[in-house]
């Protein structure tokens, strides 16, 4: 069990700012992610692309912005728990009790939701047999590549995910590679590999199919595919295995019952708290009249909610603002040597 | 100016104006037709704002480029009359434009 001032679900801009924003006040968070990565959208939807409207930055892409946003908040030493979604949350006498689903339990006397749209969980097959068969025969990604070994695996996707793991499992196993179009999103020389793979008769391709049906009982036997007209073409499999990117699920935040606006947490925009005392949400996941979804209003959310966290964590100290730039303080805070 | 009808997985019909300049995600967003999810307002980097146009209409509209058919490979259940309403622009010419939206978004 971890014990925190803060707890802060999602590690995109916006949370990594607030990190700074309660850092400087003296509070400290805990911050989960369910991502292998920080930066929320901008390191998984846009990293190379250019950003031009952060105060004082004319431009800098999603990545740099994170990279950026981490350095800031170094001198905190804020834990980041990646590869892990919250799941639940529960009033525990004047704290909350949040958990993980990997079980890790935390508790804090506030939550910052800075969850976004969701979180980033893989896309799946549209087929109800597919989530009967989910990690025993369907895939979404590969943990140990031993597991496919000498087996009959059928691959779908379009972009590198797909072809960086048909390239790796064709050394051992049988792979066939199914995508919607004959065209391949991934790099050139993964295109190239791939092209020549089902040349030597290393890989089969078959495109433009689509997954149709599966079929088996208590395990996979094989699927049948797809194409637009119709023509359907049967194959023998053990395994599949789906790579078409992720999309964002609000998912269990819909479960916590905080009063929700079309996939939206209501907010006071006095200190961004929600209808539950002790629970904030800033960022894209939050709304109020006149809400625009910018990465900076997110930052202003952030050192607002922070201010509203400090009454909770230190009821019994006054909250004084003080300046970065001339408080002692602070600068204790950041680590910078006393002037 | 265009009426454009958006019919859910469940053939139920919107009928909607949606004003020139619009895109034809915006038009459902606004009017709050179920359907279309839209997660990325618009910027084309979620496929969740997927429909099947109409056979008759899917040549009024501009070629795709490669970013939009990058993208419709992770919607849900593309076909070839697929397109993201993102980036389907509305004007007159669009005025009784039928689409369809999938069963789900992702
Ligand atoms: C292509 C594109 C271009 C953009 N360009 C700009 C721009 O130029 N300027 C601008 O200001 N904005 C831009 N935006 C918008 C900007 O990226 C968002 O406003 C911003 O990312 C919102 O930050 P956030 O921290 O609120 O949420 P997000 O960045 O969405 O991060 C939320 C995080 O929370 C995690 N999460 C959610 N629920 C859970 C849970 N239960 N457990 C664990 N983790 C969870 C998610 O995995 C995710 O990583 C753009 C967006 C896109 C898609
Ligand atoms: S709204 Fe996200 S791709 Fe169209």
């Amino acid at each position: 069990m971890i014990t925190t001032d803060v707890l802060i679900i999602g590690a995109g801009p916006t949370a990594l700012f607030a990190v700074q924003q309660l850092g400087l006040i003296g509070l400290k968070a805990e911050v989960v992610d369910n991502l292998d990565k920080v930066g929320g959208q901008c390191s998984e939807l846009y990293p190379d692309k250019p950003i031009y409207d952060i105060p004082a930055i004319p431009e800098c892409t999603g990545e740099t912005l994170t990279k950026n946003l981490m350095k800031q908040i170094e001198p905190f030493n804020t834990n980041i728990h990646l590869n892990e979604r919250v799941d639940q949350l529960a009033k525990e006498g004047t704290k909350w009790k949040i958990t993980t689903n990997r079980k890790k339990v935390f508790i804090a006397s506030s939550i910052i939701i800075a969850g976004g749209v969701g979180s980033f969980e893989p896309r799946k097959f549209p087929l109800k047999k597919a989530e009967k068969f989910e990690d025993s025969g369907v895939f979404y990604s590969i943990k140990d590549k031993k597991y496919f070994d000498k087996k009959k695996i059928c691959i779908f996707g379009g972009g590198d995910s797909a072809l960086d793991w048909s390239i790796e499992l064709s050394k051992n196993s049988k792979v066939v590679l199914v995508h919607r179009r004959s065209e391949f999103r991934g790099t050139p020389k993964n295109v190239e590999t791939v092209k020549k793979l089902e040349k030597d008769g290393k890989i089969q391709i078959e495109t433009p199919y689509q997954i149709n049906s599966i079929e088996g009982d208590d395990k996979i036997k094989a699927i049948t595919i797809k194409d637009d007209e119709g023509k359907i073409k049967k194959i023998d499999v053990d395994y599949i295995l789906g790579f078409f990117g992720l999309v964002m699920k609000l998912g269990p935040i819909a479960e916590w019952g905080l009063n929700l606006d079309k996939k939206h947490i209501p907010v006071s925009t006095e200190n961004f708290q929600t209808d539950k005392e002790g629970i904030f949400a800033i960022g894209d996941i939050c709304t109020y009249p006149g809400k625009i979804k910018l990465i900076l209003s997110g930052f202003h959310e952030g050192a607002l909610a922070a201010r509203g966290c400090f009454k909770l964590a230190r009821p019994n100290e006054k909250y004084r603002h003080e300046f970065t730039t001339t408080s002692k303080t602070i600068h204790e805070r950041l680590g910078k040597k006393k002037s | 100016m265009a009426k454009i009808t958006y019919i859910e997985h469940t053939n139920k019909k919107h009928i909607v104006e949606v004003p020139n300049n619009m895109s034809v995600m915006e038009g459902a967003v606004q009017n709050n037709i179920p359907g279309i999810d839209a997660d990325c307002g618009g910027s084309m980097a979620c496929a969740t704002c997927h429909v099947y146009i109409d056979e008759k209409w899917f040549d009024k509209f501009k070629k795709k480029d490669e970013g939009e058919e990058d993208m419709l490979d992770m919607a849900y259940q593309p076909n070839k009359f697929s397109r993201l309403s993102c980036q389907l622009l509305v004007s007159d010419e669009l005025d009784g434009l039928i689409l369809r939206m999938p069963s789900k978004q992702g």
